[in-house]
């Protein structure tokens, strides 16, 4: 993972989010209150005018700078939770323009750390978690596996996130939502897809295109 | 979508050009998007700060000014507000004794709210902070995000801001406002659903003989849809719901906040009001000060909000200093 593909990630999931904020923000209604395309699509144009503007010269740099354009322009619960989760995954990695895919997915993990000690959601509670923490299961599994391969395993590892993350994104249709707005419709809230868990995938799914386009 | 907007990315900021224009003796910054009082911040006097996502006003820059808040920070249309907009509120009215955050029970409110108040620590602000969630339809326990903060945020407002005013230290002041919160409960049913500029239609379907029962005040759906019933029956189905979760005994006295949610007209909630004070008379509970209007709202939603607050004779003094206001003023 190096600069360039850290910013084709990015622009990939502002790209995906934007194409997809429609989408987004009718499950929003279903659930929620209607804003969460909206505010993705805005939050992440923001990062990428901020990544240009700036242009960042290491890898952990790039999610620093664009997880603290998120917390500071989106508002919401989408800006601090996808916001700290970038900034810690910038914070964890260690210095320079490059870095292995064990050192990257010890920062996906850092940075769901940093998502669920701010938003104290636990998995099956219907947000973003249920996306996220099996997406980074599956790219360490695949990590393991897949070490020996040229780039350590990262394209390996960046499909099987995606992959996961889908899945996780279509388990929480059944679930009752626990955390967020869509806990106050109690058992009114099964049945729909989660927004949140649906923009991680989004993300991921940027990730495994990026990486091997 | 039917609006008077001229795009939908910016609608909050044209509507505090508007604000502005409107009111020369508040400092509207559009480039931090706060409002603030002119004579912020003031040496010595508690800094009183609140914000939220837009669609809800007056609420909250409506209440800037003399006895109430000294600073809102508007977010984006029901989207809090950003951690640097709630800093820059506090670097401009804090006057040395401290700011207190008042913040609606929101996930997102919540956060921005706390990483706000964190950067303001380390920029030397002293901050309290006073959690308002007072929607009763909502249950309050482990498997939710908690009662929502509605209609009792004005009343915090006006009344934490009094004692404020009267040079209250901001604990104090945050203390009582806290207090305020926990006399006071809401429930809302809607008529109609609302529609946010950027998503361009309704945030649910309403049949034409529905209403929904226990509604919030961003579109989200209630916890359950009825068939729409006569006034009087709303009356008693809310004020139970109220009461039940926040009783009020005979003898006392309440603060009653009759609000609409934005697109109900005015002779439908006197209309309501009537029926909340012969109910309330027959309780025996006395209603010690009232309010009827549009103060708390949801866009263009139809609907109706009640609040009680049991009040104490502190409170009372409290509500009845002098407040000037875009939205409330008396006594000055």
């Amino acid at each position: 993972m190096d600069v360039t593909l850290a910013r084709a990630w990015l622009d990939a999931a502002a790209d995906a989010i934007a194409a997809q904020a429609d989408q987004l923000t009718t499950l929003d209604a279903a659930i929620g209150d209607s804003d969460h395309g909206v505010n993705m699509k805005r939050g992440f144009g923001a990062v990428r005018t901020a990544l240009d503007g700036a242009a960042p010269d290491g890898v952990g740099a790039v999610f620093t700078l664009a997880g603290s354009t998120l917390v500071s322009k989106v508002g919401g619960a989408a800006g601090p939770l996808y916001g700290s989760a970038l900034r810690a995954l910038g914070k964890s990695l260690p210095d320079g323009p490059q870095v292995d895919a064990a050192a990257f997915g010890a920062g996906l993990r850092a940075g769901l750390e940093a998502l669920r000690k701010l938003g104290g959601a636990a998995p099956g509670d219907k947000t973003i978690v249920d996306a996220y923490l099996p997406a980074v299961d599956a790219y360490d599994a695949a990590v393991r596996q897949h070490g020996g391969d040229a780039d350590g395993g990262l394209a390996a590892a960046a499909r099987a996130a995606a992959t996961a993350a889908a899945e996780g994104m279509r388990a929480t249709v059944p679930l009752q939502a626990r955390k967020g707005r869509a806990s106050y419709l109690g058992e009114r809230s099964i049945g729909h897809q989660d927004p949140g868990a649906t923009s991680t995938w989004l993300i991921f799914q940027a990730l495994a295109d990026a990486v091997a386009p | 979508m039917k609006k008077f907007i001229n795009h939908p990315d910016a609608v909050v900021r044209e509507a505090l050009v508007g604000l502005a224009a409107a009111h020369p003796e508040l400092r509207v910054d559009l480039e931090q998007q706060i409002v603030v009082r002119a004579d912020a911040p003031r040496a010595g006097k508690v800094g009183l700060i609140s914000g939220g996502g837009s669609g809800h006003e007056p609420l909250h820059a409506g209440f800037v000014g003399l006895g109430m808040l000294d600073a809102a920070c508007p977010g984006e249309v029901f989207t809090s507000p950003v951690p640097d907009q709630i800093l820059a509120a506090g670097k401009a009215v804090d006057g040395g004794a401290g700011v207190v955050h008042i913040v609606k029970n929101y996930t997102g409110d919540v956060m921005n709210f706390q990483l706000a108040a964190e950067l303001s620590a380390d920029e030397g602000i002293e901050v309290h902070s006073v959690l308002v969630d007072d929607d009763v339809a909502v249950e309050d326990s482990t498997w939710t995000a908690g009662r929502r903060g509605t209609g009792a945020t004005m009343l915090v407002e006006k009344i934490a801001g009094a004692l404020a005013e009267e040079g209250g230290d901001a604990a104090s002041v945050a203390a009582l406002g806290t207090r305020v919160n926990e006399a006071s409960a809401s429930f809302a049913i809607a008529l109609s659903p609302c529609t946010t500029p950027a998503a361009g239609r309704p945030g649910f379907e309403l049949g034409e003989d529905e209403m929904e029962v226990g509604v919030g005040i961003h579109g989200e759906p209630g916890r359950r849809r009825e068939k729409l019933l006569p006034a009087r029956d709303i009356a008693t189905m809310t004020l139970e719901a109220i009461l039940a979760a926040k009783p009020v005994a005979a003898g006392e006295d309440a603060i009653v906040l009759m609000n609409g949610l934005g697109a109900t007209p005015l002779i439908e909630l006197y209309l309501l009001y009537g029926e909340f004070a012969g109910l309330l008379e027959s309780a025996g509970v006395r209603i010690a000060r009232n309010l009827v209007g549009n103060f708390v709202t949801s866009l263009d939603m139809a609907g109706m909000s009640l609040t009680i607050c049991r009040a104490d004779p502190e409170l009372l003094r409290l509500w009845d200093a002098p407040v000037r206001t875009p939205a409330l003023r008396w006594g000055v």
